[in-house]
Parts: C-alpha cells; sequence; structure tokens
C-alpha cells in the first residue's frame, strides 16, 4: 500500500464528506421551498438573495443555542445516540460508486472509496445500525414519549428491512454479483435496473421511505401523539445532528436507489459523450449526471412528504408485513423463473 | 501486521465480553454485547470470510441486537423491582459454576498451543465459492436447517396468536 494510494483515498474521503454535509445543508433549505411551494407560500428570503444563506443561519442558531442534558438522564449515551446517528449516516457513502475511473494528470482514480465484493450487503448492515443511534437517544433521554418514538423506530426499521433485503434479492438474481461498482458498470447506456425490475423498485424506494424515517412514516417523530419524538429532550447542536442525520441518510438512500436501479452514472450516448469529451471530462460528466439523479430523488423525497398524510401505526406495519413482504417474494419468484426460462432457451 | 491486529480486537473482545457480564445496567450490557460482536466481525474479516462478517454485522448487530434492547427497553428492570433471589437458587448456582470451571480446567489441561491452521483455499470465505459449497456438496444440510428455522418460525407466530374461543 503505497503513500499516493492512501492520500488519494483521503482526499476522495474528505470531499465526499464535504458535498453529503453541504448537501443535507441545502436540503433543509430545499425541503423549505419546496413546501412552500407545494402550499403556494414563498419560504424563506429573508438571508441572502433567496433566502440562499439560511442553512447558515440554521447551523449558527444550533450551534448557539444553550445545550440542555436532562438531570436525570443517562449522559454518556445521551450524548452518544445523536453522535452515533450521524456516523452511521455518513458511513454508507463509504461503498457508493460515484463515477467512472477518471485520468487526472496522467492516473486514473477512481472514484469509489472501496470496491469490496459485498458492497450491497455493507449498504444494508449500515442501513440496519443506523436505528441505534435513535434507540440509544430515545432511551438515554429517561422521557417516556422519547423511549416510545425509539420503539417505533426500532421496530419499523426491522419490519421494513425484511421487504427491502428481498427486493435486493430479485435484483441480485439478475445481476449476479454484490458489488455496487459491477451493478452500476453493468447498467452501461441505457440498460437500467429498473426496466427489468420495475416491481422490486417500488419496493425497494417506499421501503427506503420508511428506514429513513421521511413522511408517510415518519412516525417516530409523529408530533400529535409523541410531543417531538425521540428528540424531545434534544437542544441545540446535539439535535441538529438528529436532524442533520436524516438528511444525509436521505441522500445516501437517494444515491442507492440511482446506483442500484437508476443506472448511476449512465447514461444514455455516454459512448460518444466519452470520445467527445476524453477520458478526464467524461467520467466526471457521468458523476454530474448521477448527482443529477440523486436530486431528482431527494426532490421525490420531499414532494412526496407534503403530499402524503402520514399513516398509521397499524396501517404502517400492515403495510410492511402483509403488503409488500408477500409482493417481494412473489417477485423474487417471478424473476427466477423468468431467468430459468431464458437460461434454458 | 494482521497477527497484531488479531491480538488487539481479541484482547478488545475479551474486555467487551467481560463487561456484559459485570455491567450492572442490562440495557449497557446489551451495548456492551453488541460491541462484541462488531469485534466479532473484525476477526471475521481477518480471517477473509467477508460474507460471514458482513452477515455476523447485519443478522446479529442489526437485527437480533435491536430486538433485545426493544425488549429490556419496554421492561422495567430497575433495581428495586427485581426479585431477590432465594439462597436455594444461589447454592444451586455456585454448584452449575464450580462444575463449569472444572470442566474448563481439565480441558485446558489437555490443550497445547498448536501451530496456526492454515486454509487450503483461502478464498472459502467470499460470497461466490461460499454459495458454491453451500448449494453443493451441503445442499441437503442446508435445506433442512431452513427447514428447522421455517419451524421454529410457524411455531412462534402459533405461540403469539390467541386462541379463537377466549377472543
Amino acid at each position: 500500500m503505497d503513500s499516493a494510494f492512501v492520500i488519494e483515498k483521503f482526499i476522495l474521503v474528505a470531499v465526499i464528506f464535504g458535498i453529503s454535509l453541504v448537501i443535507a445543508m441545502y436540503s433543509t433549505y430545499a425541503e423549505r421551498k419546496v413546501a412552500a411551494y407545494l402550499q403556494d407560500r414563498l419560504g424563506p428570503d429573508r438571508a441572502g438573495p433567496f433566502g440562499i444563506l439560511q442553512p447558515l443561519a440554521d447551523g449558527l442558531k444550533m450551534f448557539m443555542k444553550e445545550e440542555i442534558i436532562p438531570t436525570s438522564s443517562n449522559r454518556f449515551l445521551f450524548i452518544a445516540g445523536p453522535g452515533l446517528a450521524l456516523l452511521c449516516a455518513c458511513i454508507g457513502t463509504a461503498v457508493i460508486p460515484w463515477g467512472s475511473p477518471v485520468l487526472i494528470a496522467g492516473k486514473t482514480v477512481s472514484l469509489q472509496v472501496a470496491d469490496i465484493n459485498v458492497g450491497v450487503l455493507y449498504i444494508f448492515g449500515v442501513v440496519s445500525l443506523g436505528v441505534y443511534g435513535v434507540m440509544i437517544g430515545g432511551w438515554a433521554s429517561n422521557n417516556k414519549y422519547s423511549l416510545l418514538s425509539a420503539i417505533r423506530a426500532a421496530s419499523q426499521n426491522i419490519s421494513y428491512e425484511i421487504a427491502m433485503g428481498l427486493s435486493i434479492i430479485a435484483l441480485l438474481l439478475m445481476t449476479n454479483t454484490l458489488s455496487l461498482k459491477e451493478i452500476v458498470d453493468q447498467q452501461h447506456g441505457w440498460r437500467w435496473n429498473v426496466l427489468y425490475q420495475p416491481l422490486g423498485f417500488l419496493i425497494f424506494m417506499v421501503c427506503s421511505f420508511a428506514e429513513t424515517n421521511r413522511a408517510p412514516f415518519d412516525l417516530p417523530e409523529c408530533e400529535t401523539e409523541l410531543i417531538g419524538g425521540y428528540h424531545t429532550e434534544y437542544s441545540s447542536m446535539k439535535l441538529g445532528f438528529y436532524l442533520f442525520a436524516e438528511y444525509i441518510n436521505m441522500f445516501v438512500s437517494s444515491a442507492v436507489m440511482a446506483a442500484l436501479y437508476w443506472g448511476g452514472y449512465n447514461y444514455p450516448g455516454m459512448d460518444s459523450m466519452a470520445v467527445w469529451l476524453g477520458p478526464t471530462w467524461a467520467p466526471l460528466f457521468g458523476t454530474a449526471v448521477f448527482f443529477g439523479k440523486i436530486c431528482a430523488f431527494i426532490f421525490f423525497f420531499m414532494w412526496v412528504r407534503w403530499t402524503i398524510p402520514r399513516f398509521r401505526y397499524d396501517q404502517l406495519m400492515n403495510l410492511g408485513w402483509k403488503g409488500l413482504i408477500p409482493l417481494a417474494i412473489a417477485n423474487i419468484i417471478i424473476t427466477g423463473v423468468v431467468i430459468a426460462i431464458i437460461e434454458k432457451f | 501486521m494482521s497477527t497484531q491486529v488479531f491480538y488487539f480486537v481479541a484482547t478488545l473482545s475479551i474486555i467487551f465480553s467481560l463487561l456484559v457480564i459485570f455491567a450492572k445496567n442490562p440495557i449497557h450490557s446489551v451495548l456492551y454485547l453488541i460491541l462484541t460482536f462488531f469485534t466479532f466481525t473484525v476477526h471475521y474479516v481477518l480471517l477473509n470470510a467477508q460474507f460471514l462478517a458482513v452477515v455476523n454485522f447485519i443478522v446479529y448487530m442489526g437485527a437480533i441486537m435491536v430486538l433485545f434492547l426493544f425488549v429490556l427497553m419496554l421492561l422495567n428492570l430497575n433495581k428495586d423491582t427485581e426479585p431477590s433471589k432465594s439462597p436455594l437458587i444461589k447454592i444451586v448456582g455456585v454448584i452449575a459454576g464450580g462444575c463449569l470451571v472444572v470442566t474448563l480446567i481439565g480441558s485446558l489441561k489437555s490443550a497445547s498451543i498448536t501451530s496456526p491452521l492454515i486454509l487450503k483455499n483461502p478464498g472459502l470465505g467470499l460470497v461466490e465459492n461460499l454459495g458454491k459449497e453451500l448449494f453443493g456438496p451441503f445442499l441437503l444440510p442446508f435445506e433442512l436447517s431452513s427447514l428447522l428455522l421455517l419451524a421454529a418460525m410457524v411455531g412462534a407466530v402459533l405461540l403469539s396468536k390467541r386462541d379463537e374461543v377466549e377472543a
């Protein structure tokens, strides 16, 4: 392992980390603007032109606010909770292929931090770990509403992980690999997986909404029943960490959906573009396309949030266990049968 | 390099598993157990068993321990609500623990340090090879164990169902 490799990866990690934070920051702004547009309002427009500095102002406010730790709470876990939530949200970006290898100064640089051969499972593991931040924070607050919310979050995550895993299995039957890089490369040009797995994508998307605790599945933050949810007792930047983690989760799950089902950095006509732009700019253009897809998904997340009302808890469980899981199993069987028939003839 | 990492992680595993037992608060015990499982994941990676590592991560850390935590949070496990144990149970516990210690000492006496086992096929733990092994030579045991799990699942659902007559 030479030092150039380490430096290259270090720079890549720093850039990806920075981009995730900036996107999460501006997602808060975008969310308010989208909400305003959908409700025929103006939204934030005071800080800077079009309110573009609003996230900075919000961040400053979060840092300056008084920090309150309830006396009867478990101090260490109370602080560890939001940290864990943010950590789990960020480490998911490590295996996402952000672009095809770029030629920079005569050296080919891979735009993926780690191409491990169990990449899809890694993402899955990170997602399943994400609930600990919420659970630990909710329990350590020593507040009944926080605890109820933490338990809701846990049961919701476990229920929807199963359907999510089953929907990925149908995709893996087709791709024959667990490496995200290979899955994306197989979707060269127009051969996007969503065209072959529309049902699988639909199940995966609904599960992503549930896993990121976004509306219409934001029951852990149901303010009419639980005051504020698992972060009722939190203030200042620790609350900010929880809110930030939600937006980073949204970014990562958008990236995963775009990579697994919508072709990642592939787009129609990319071969002629590669000839025209050369080995340095063509992959970067692909990365820009990828980010375009991610932004479209983030917008979709927000669109849904301000359109569909929140589910009731029993409806959520019914949808997960009795709707999505049987549907995902049927999808696996259909995919398997079709693959068997194609291989036979 | 990898031997040093192994010794470091193995020490951590032992420390965390001891903390699981000695922690006063059951929630802390579960959290230490999660850390112990995490060190096991690192062990699997060191053994080049990537699939096992990530499955251990997902299933044990991500699912089973969440359920443990879930149940413990619902129980009100305070000192004053805990029933005090009768002396009989304490004596039985001492006898059982003593038997375990005797067995451990006996087995440790006959043990000797062997040279580390070197796998003939170091890539066995990768997903592709593991899948071929499981669905090739080991197909029957694999399917039988999945049947066993299914039976356990059906049993659990049946137990949790209330009687129709009662309701």
